[in-house]
């Protein structure tokens, strides 16, 4: 994926607001890029340019080598929200059907590969469950596998774990990097936590607001299999330090405050 | 499912216990109020207030000399009612549905007709009745379905209404999830928007149920249709000071045929949506 000089405005008139500008961005096969900065920098609203949710205002943006809007016409991407979004009327097997009835996979194949997206997610006995009756990191594992059903070569995940408790994040993102491991999927992760942000990626893109900037783009050259003994790391440690500097250099640079 | 059958029983003790409350007032009422000598805000003769046992027992005579007793007759009629409420129904639920798709995928039409789905509610049904026989009658519709037409224009409305405010109800971002999907409108439209709607139809649903009665027992008078509930009603009125329990017990038996098309859809209700999905009521 990439963008050039890439802005966008809302509203129009004395109602505008701008939302980005001048971003550029190259996010490579297989990458796990992480969005982070202070709400109203624009983090969600990259990703949602990315998913064609919206359209630019100025500037070129290629997905998948094409615009896109064609991009999210041949689904080449999945995407998770804060809110898990499930279908309540939908049990867990059907809402992960759910895109595989609208992109018309086959009837037979419907059924294994909803089971095999779930058992990726570890929630292969919850099949029959309907989301109520599951509690909100499971259902957040839902949203993934259903994301992933259709083998998208992108996953954008914004503010997935927002609603959690610390401890259900933690375990989710180790599960969202064994996810990753095994799919080879790239991933556009939108957060506005520092440890989850150089825990999960290959590279932390720090953004600025009014209006949204990227400011710095940090490289996680921590080892690609990570768990607990990550996060007790020294080098991780320094990582985190450098982002939260970087963060708050943006933050002073951006004249704002 | 001990459960439920408990309920079943507690809802049937709390009927009972109504009708024994309402008795118990009703005949208290016109004990004091004759004790007393009141009159205010109604007369507790027997002509005005006849005794709950009188108008119970009047359900069993004869309804006319050597003929079924009242009550037969009676459900018969409301038997007669019913289909034509019901027909009515489907039309206007039918009706309703559509208006409400036609306005969530396309707001001009939603601004060029609202105001007139609004207003055609304002005009009352004994204005539009008459009409409604007098031109079915040109083309030669059966009398019934006339009727069934004006129990459709009673029920259109709630319908259309909810099916909008339902098709509306997913959050954003389970409409981004569709347009990610790259989902076509009816795919939009049947797997998100009308599945997350049915709450708000059944809603409309019951109240229409209710309604499409009424339009059927108005719509039977102008179309001078015989053997439905609206004549009888309209007779028993007439023949109130001479035998007034047979209004009150004509009465009974309409609200019975409403309660019981209500209660029909209620249990489709409960089959078909979960009970944490079902709006309370």
């Amino acid at each position: 994926m990439e963008a050039r000089s890439l802005g966008k405005v809302f509203g129009i008139g004395d109602a505008q607001t701008e939302a980005l500008r001048d971003i550029d961005l190259e996010i490579a096969n297989g990458d796990f890029v992480s969005l982070i900065g202070p709400s109203g920098c624009g983090k969600s609203t990259l990703l949602r340019l990315i998913g064609d949710l919206v359209s630019p205002t100025t500037g070129t943006l290629v997905v998948n080598g094409k615009e896109p809007g064609q991009a999210r016409l041949d689904r080449d991407y999945g995407i998770v929200f804060q809110s898990a979004t499930l279908l309540d009327w939908r049990n867990v097997q059907k809402n992960v059907e759910l895109p595989l009835e609208i992109m018309d996979f086959p009837d037979a194949e419907r059924p294994t590969r909803a089971r095999e997206m779930l058992d990726l997610v570890q929630l292969g006995g919850f099949a029959d469950h309907y989301p109520w009756q599951l509690s909100g990191g499971m259902q957040q594992r839902v949203a993934i596998a259903r994301a992933l059903a259709f083998r998208p070569a992108l996953l954008l995940m914004d503010e997935p774990f927002g609603a959690l408790d610390e401890m259900t994040r933690e375990a989710m993102q180790q599960e969202v990097l064994r996810v990753w491991g095994e799919t080879g999927t790239s991933v556009v992760f939108v957060t506005h936590s520092i440890p989850e942000a150089v825990f999960l990626s290959t590279r932390v893109v720090v953004m600025t607001p009014r209006p949204g900037r990227i400011s710095e783009e940090i490289a996680v050259d921590l080892p690609p299999d990570r768990d607990l003994d990550t996060r007790e790391d020294p080098k991780y440690f320094e990582l985190v330090i450098e982002v939260r500097e970087a963060l708050r250099r943006g933050e002073s640079g951006s004249g704002g405050q | 499912m001990g459960g439920a059958n408990r309920k079943v029983a507690r809802a049937g003790i709390s009927i009972v216990a109504v009708i024994v409350v309402f008795v118990l007032v009703w005949e208290s009422y016109k004990l004091i109020w004759t004790a007393l000598g009141w009159e205010n805000p109604v007369r507790p003769d027997d002509r005005t207030m006849p005794h709950t046992w009188d108008i119970f027992l009047a359900l069993f005579r004869p309804a006319q000399r050597n003929g079924p007793p009242f009550i037969l007759v009676e459900l018969r009629a409301a038997l007669m009612t019913l289909r034509e409420a019901f027909v009515g129904f489907l039309i206007g639920g039918t009706i309703g549905f559509g208006l409400g798709v036609l306005f969530v995928r396309s707001t001009v039409s939603e601004r060029a007709f609202m105001p007139y789905v609004v207003a055609s509610q304002t005009v009352p049904i004994i204005a539009i009745a008459p009409m409604v026989v007098v031109w079915g009658g040109r083309i030669n519709l059966p009398q019934w379905l006339s009727v069934s037409l004006i129990a459709a224009y009673l029920t259109f409305f709630p319908v259309a209404i909810n099916t909008l405010r339902g098709l509306r109800s997913p959050a954003p971002t389970s409409m981004e999830l569709m347009r990610s999907y790259a989902s076509s409108p009816g795919d939009v439209l049947w797997k998100l928007q009308v599945p997350a709607a049915m709450p708000y139809i059944f809603t409309a649903l019951k109240v229409s149920a209710a309604a499409s009665v009424i339009g059927a027992i108005v719509g039977e008078l102008p179309a001078g249709l015989r053997g439905g509930l609206g004549r009888d009603l309209l007779q028993f009125s007439q023949q109130f000071t001479a035998a007034p329990e047979k209004l009150f017990a004509a009465v009974m038996i309409a609200g019975l045929a409403g309660i019981a098309f209500v209660g029909l859809i209620t249990a489709l209700e409960h089959r078909w949506i979960g009970a944490n999905r079902r709006l309370t009521t």
